[in-house]
């Protein structure tokens, strides 16, 4: 029988400390909707998805409600459209297509107009990239992303070179595109968390990921523990990290088994919210900083980064995707102050993405960097994660006419940024070598 | 089927005859019932079975919203199984 402290424990979790789903995502694959004719494909692409998720978004809000646990997105993740478009071309009709099926079916965002590139492209996959500025101006749930690298294979640098352009061309075009485009190392097939998921060749038919959530939660819990030593702050981690995603794992099965739909796996990351109290930055201050960005936050991130895979790892039956605590700048109220009053500057940021997961997120930039810098700062944290066995991205999101110190609002979840400074030194001679950067050793590590 | 039914809030008469009276014109069966006050608040916590539940569980969630209104006092139904995937293993 439950005792009133644990009922009143999860209520107080859910009630003041932001304990939620942060994501249902339903990945559809589109390979059987390859067709010559780009009209009956993009026809086939939209009839499959509202099929098949068509009561995504009324069983996630069932679920929330019975459950009495928030589920803050219903999203699709779909085959990378570079694969479903080669025979066919026309890109920017399936990026229509894949909007105005989300729409229909209601989710919040769509992700999956992606490209594979690491170790090189086919031309049709060259045309894909350049589409992406016009089908992210043109759609307003679509979210791209773009693997450029591998530990397999090595750094793709000219789609690294090439990256640097579209994220300028983008920007230009509108800056919220650069929210919804993502550039990876070491892309997971299973990612729940926009704006990188795709739904990968390797996935079956139709499956249901989800990712959880709860900055919160531990940073609350953390409270409980003041002065202890970090043998006892880890633990304290690890027994949340496991009640959360014990919630999570419940939230996947029943969303399973109402949708009719496999399960895949729960995505045990700590993803914050702009909400006060939702903070991955104040967890790292309560552990005794005084400001994230000073000495000590990669430590803590490490620690709190490994102590949330150890406590979740346990609570869900099969677990994937990124897996860690996300740092985006934009979305995290600790992060943006930390940034704001000069504590956290871009090059600690890729510091801290070593240890956790993913990379540089939602940081804003003066717009009059270059495309080849935006270039060498992809490729710095493109390198981390190759070489680490990692995944790493960047979302990068150069603002026109910004100063360093001005601030990006681009709302709802995706937040506000303060304007970083760049360090003005060139990489464009580097950038514009081009070609492939070979596959790290990965043995003889001593 | 089980839920959980938790009603937190400032302490006036009637509480519990009001929320119980709702659950039984609902056709639930309340099978434990938990008060206290925690930090100043009323809490109350009730186990009930909903299985022979004579409206459907969104019906009865906005019903207890209404008279949680009503009473000044929060009120929420949940199913049983969040807590328990949480706490039990």
């Amino acid at each position: 029988m439950l005792n009133p402290f644990e009922i009143t424990e999860t209520l107080n979790m859910i009630r003041g400390e932001h304990l939620d789903v942060r994501t249902i995502t339903m990945g559809i694959s589109l390979l059987d909707c390859v067709d010559s004719d780009y009209k009956r494909a993009c026809e086939k692409v939209y009839d499959k998805i509202t099929r098949l998720a068509g009561s995504l978004v009324k069983t996630g809000e069932d679920i929330e409600k019975e459950m009495g646990i928030p589920i803050v997105n219903k999203r699709i993740s779909v085959t990378p459209i570079s694969l479903i478009c080669a025979s066919c071309g026309h890109a920017v009709d399936f990026a229509k297509a894949l909007d105005a099926a989300a729409q229909t079916v209601g989710v919040n965002f769509i992700g999956g107009y992606s490209a594979l590139v690491a170790k090189g492209y086919t031309d049709s996959e060259r045309d894909f990239i350049d589409s992406i500025p016009e089908a992210l101006s043109t759609t307003s749930l679509v979210c791209s992303s773009v693997n450029v690298a591998t530990t397999r294979a090595g750094i793709n640098m000219d789609a690294v070179a090439h990256m640097g352009r579209i994220i300028k061309e983008t920007s230009r075009r509108a800056m919220i595109g650069c929210a919804k485009l993502v550039v990876f190392a070491n892309a997971v097939e299973d990612n729940p968390f926009m704006a990188g998921a795709f739904h990968g060749v390797g996935e079956g038919e139709c499956v249901i990921n989800v990712g959880v959530s709860g900055p919160g939660v531990v940073k609350c819990a953390l409270e409980k523990v003041k002065g202890e030593n970090l043998g006892v702050v880890a633990e304290t981690i690890k027994k949340t990290a496991f009640k959360i995603t014990r919630m999570g794992q419940l939230v996947a099965t029943e969303a399973s088994k109402r949708l009719n739909v496999p399960f895949g796996i729960v995505d045990l990351s700590l993803a914050p919210t702009p909400a006060k109290g939702d903070s991955v930055a104040y967890i790292l201050e309560e552990m005794g900083l005084e400001s994230c960005g000073g000495p000590g936050t990669t430590a803590t991130l490490a620690l709190l980064n490994d102590a949330v895979k150890k406590g979740g790892v346990m609570a869900s039956s099969y677990v994937g995707g990124l897996s860690g605590a996300f740092i985006p700048v934009s979305e995290d109220a600790g992060m943006i102050q930390a940034a704001k009053s000069g504590f956290l500057s871009l090059e600690k940021l890729e510091a801290m993405t070593c240890v956790c997961s993913v990379g540089l997120d939602m940081i804003a930039v003066p717009g009059t960097v270059s495309a080849e810098t935006v270039s060498g700062i992809i490729a710095d944290e493109i390198a981390i994660g190759v070489t680490n066995n990692k995944t790493t991205a960047v979302r990068i999101i150069p603002v026109e006419g910004a100063n360093v110190g001005d601030v990006a609002e681009f709302g709802g979840l995706l937040g506000a940024a303060p304007v970083m400074a760049v360090n003005p030194a060139s990489c464009a001679e580097f950038i514009r070598r081009g070609g492939r950067i070979p596959a790290p050793l990965q043995s003889l590590k001593n | 089927m089980k839920a959980v039914i938790t009603v937190v809030g400032k302490d006036r008469s009637g509480i519990i005859a009001e929320v119980s009276m709702l659950l039984y014109r609902g056709g639930v069966n309340i099978e434990d019932i938990s008060q206290t006050i925690m930090q100043d608040l009323f809490t109350m916590i009730m186990m009930a079975d909903i299985s022979e539940a004579t409206m459907p569980f969104e019906e009865l969630k906005d019903a207890l919203d209404k008279l949680g209104e009503r009473l000044g006092v929060e009120i929420r139904i949940q199913l049983e199984d969040i807590f328990n995937s949480m706490h039990r293993i």
